[in-house]
């Protein structure tokens, strides 16, 4: 006796053959997208990408030249407002996880993480522009865009550090107890080393970010134009104003006439090379250390 | 039994030893825990703060006598900058936010499910794995540099294409924001669908359904209300998008009436005016009050998507 099929068999077979290929284009509709506009990009940039680019200073009234003090200044940004946020985020993380008992304060303390997080970069901006730039009398500069920066990318970071604690199973913690450590001990000893991957690679997702963002330092610290030494490394100071990449790539699209055609795709590319790389970087050291994990 | 009775500690006992921790060590650990309190609530000191300074700056604008929050809700008349008659009004931002939005969660809502579904439930684990990935690069693109494609790429093609005299519009806007938002969509999506207990997929297979009429009968149902807040959250990242919808909706400030007229909305209008405000004059402060009007808006999606999230995640 042979099995052969119905003609209900085959037409339930079609119907689930058809689906899935309807869900399989709509997934690749968003990967080519990202695809197209990657290679777009850099086919437009090419005439311009170069060493030289990067550490060269805008000419001709930025028509010409390079990107180097909106580089440094992206640098100064993204590091002073990690300075801040990384500690911050993670000791917030810490106490979520490890120390907050259930009770309303704490599930309010969730909520306020929450929508920290939904909270849009342009009220991030007039936050900025009121507390830090107005009231602390930090002026336009560099410290206030960064706190600008940190406090936007405080959540992300407690969010990740959570996790990564989360995923440290309470047995490891139970042993460590029951040898007599107390709380921050055994935080210390056992929960943070096998969980620092994890907060690592929340906080490096952070530098993606805090790198691409630009309406939050528009109005805090970040100008148009700058005049620096091609290669300067310290060109700033805290209390100055700096340029930045992103801002760069906005002052070029829309406010900058005549700019040769390569400069504002090749600024594009770094910026968006910039945040692909970091990224990718997260994604393989979670990839590895899943591999490797031991429990 | 002699033995164990003396070896049970009593005041006669021998005397137990007692490790003692250095001073120095009890207070390091104290003045850490402080810390760590003091961070844990700082997200709450964060949210206050911005509410409080975001606020502070607007309120002088509430009591004005020539300024009215009806007119500013309700009406369609911005001009903040003319000799005589200022006028406060943001209707043409909401309509034209919620215009681009509505637009953006069009195209996102379904690619964004679509992709969700076919991630959980139909691929390899492979191309799962693949997946993600692209979608975690696609949320990592930055905003400017939507904003930039929106400008540069798409203006021409929608020109192109529909014959638009401006390629800046609500189309324009309205793509970038669904290929901003469908990142958020996928992934929030496709834990919704995971929590589905495998049970019911099994059910639904022991009865003959195929794979599609496990989904649209028994997944799709069983998650709603998760799918209800990944497309929440969605549209709390289009009405908070700011940058890009800056660069690809062309600030026409008038109520649209198709999507190829060019708009503003009311992230937009804050960037793009903030600069040119004089500090603490009644611009500056109306351009506060719609940072506070925003600030609530995605206050009151976030937390309804968040209490649908716990609300699944309890059950």
């Amino acid at each position: 006796m042979t099995f052969s099929e119905t003609p209900l068999v085959r037409r339930k077979l079609r119907q689930e053959s058809i689906a899935k290929w309807i869900f399989a284009a709509m997934s690749a509709a968003m990967i080519i997208p990202l695809v197209l506009i990657v290679g777009y990009l850099i086919q437009r940039a090419w005439p311009s990408l170069s060493v030289s680019f990067l550490i060269d200073v805008p000419a001709r009234g930025m028509r010409d030249g390079g990107i180097w003090p909106a580089l440094v200044g992206t640098i100064y940004l993204v590091v002073l407002s990690l300075a801040v946020s990384a500690p911050v985020g993670v000791l917030a993380g810490i106490y979520l996880n490890e120390y907050a008992k259930d009770n309303w304060f704490n599930r309010i303390t969730n909520l306020a993480v929450i929508n920290l997080a939904g909270v849009p970069s342009i009220v991030h901006a007039l936050f900025g522009l009121g507390a830090f730039v107005y009231a602390a009398g930090f002026g336009y500069s560099i410290i206030s865009a960064s706190l600008t920066l940190a406090i936007m990318t405080c959540p992300v970071i407690i969010a990740s550090t959570r996790e990564a604690l989360a995923s440290v199973p309470r047995s490891f913690r139970e042993a460590c107890w029951n040898v007599g450590a107390t709380r921050w001990q055994t935080i210390k000893a056992v929960v943070l080393p096998n969980s620092i991957s994890g907060i690592l690679t929340g906080v490096i997702l952070q530098v993606s970010r805090a790198a691409g963002e630009t309406a939050p330092i528009m109005f805090t610290g970040a100008v148009y134009f700058k005049a620096v030494q091609r290669g300067d490394l310290f060109p700033y100071g805290l209390r100055e104003q700096c340029m930045a990449l992103s801002m760069h790539l906005y002052t070029l699209a829309t406010q900058v006439p005549d700019v040769k055609e390569s400069i504002p795709f090749a600024t594009a590319v770094v910026l968006l090379g910039a945040a692909l790389l970091v990224n990718a970087t997260a994604i393989i050291v979670r990839v590895y250390l899943r591999s490797r994990k031991k429990w | 039994m002699n033995t164990s009775l003396t070896s049970r500690p009593t005041e006669k006992g021998p005397a137990v030893q007692r490790i003692v921790r250095p001073a120095w060590s009890i207070w390091s650990e104290r003045v850490w825990e402080v810390l760590i309190y003091l961070c844990g609530i700082s997200a709450i000191i964060f949210v206050v703060g911005i509410f409080f300074f975001i606020f502070k700056e607007a309120l002088p604008m509430l009591g004005k006598k020539d300024f009215s929050l009806t007119q500013f809700l309700f009406s369609e008349q911005w001009y903040p900058t003319s000799e005589v008659n200022k006028r406060y009004g943001v209707l043409a931002m909401i309509a034209g936010t919620f215009g681009v939005t509505a637009l953006a969660m069009l195209l996102a809502v379904p690619f964004g499910l679509g992709a969700a579904i076919y991630i959980s439930e139909f691929c390899g684990a492979k191309t799962r794995e693949t997946l993600k990935i692209v979608i975690e690069l696609l949320a990592a693109i930055p905003s400017v540099v939507w904003g930039f494609v929106g400008l540069t790429v798409l203006s021409r093609l929608i020109m192109k294409y529909t014959g638009a005299p401006v390629g800046v519009n609500m189309l324009n806007g309205g793509i970038v924001l669904a290929l901003m938002s469908v990142p958020i969509i996928v992934s929030i999506g496709e834990d919704a669908l995971k929590a589905v207990p495998d049970s019911y997929r099994e059910a639904g297979v022991a009865l003959g359904a195929t794979r599609w009429q496990l989904v649209w009968r028994v997944l799709l149902p069983a998650a709603k209300t998760g799918l209800l807040a990944a497309v929440l959250l969605g549209v709390a990242r289009a009405v908070g998008e700011t940058m890009a919808v800056l660069m690809t909706t062309g600030h026409a400030i008038h109520i649209p009436h198709s999507p190829l007229d060019s708009v503003r909305t009311l992230t937009a209008n804050i960037a793009a005016e903030l600069g040119e405000a004089p500090a603490h004059s009644d611009h500056y402060r109306v351009l506060f009050l719609t940072g506070v009007l925003l600030f609530l808006i995605t206050f009151a999606v976030n937390l309804t998507a968040d209490f649908i999230v716990r609300g699944i995640r309890r059950k």
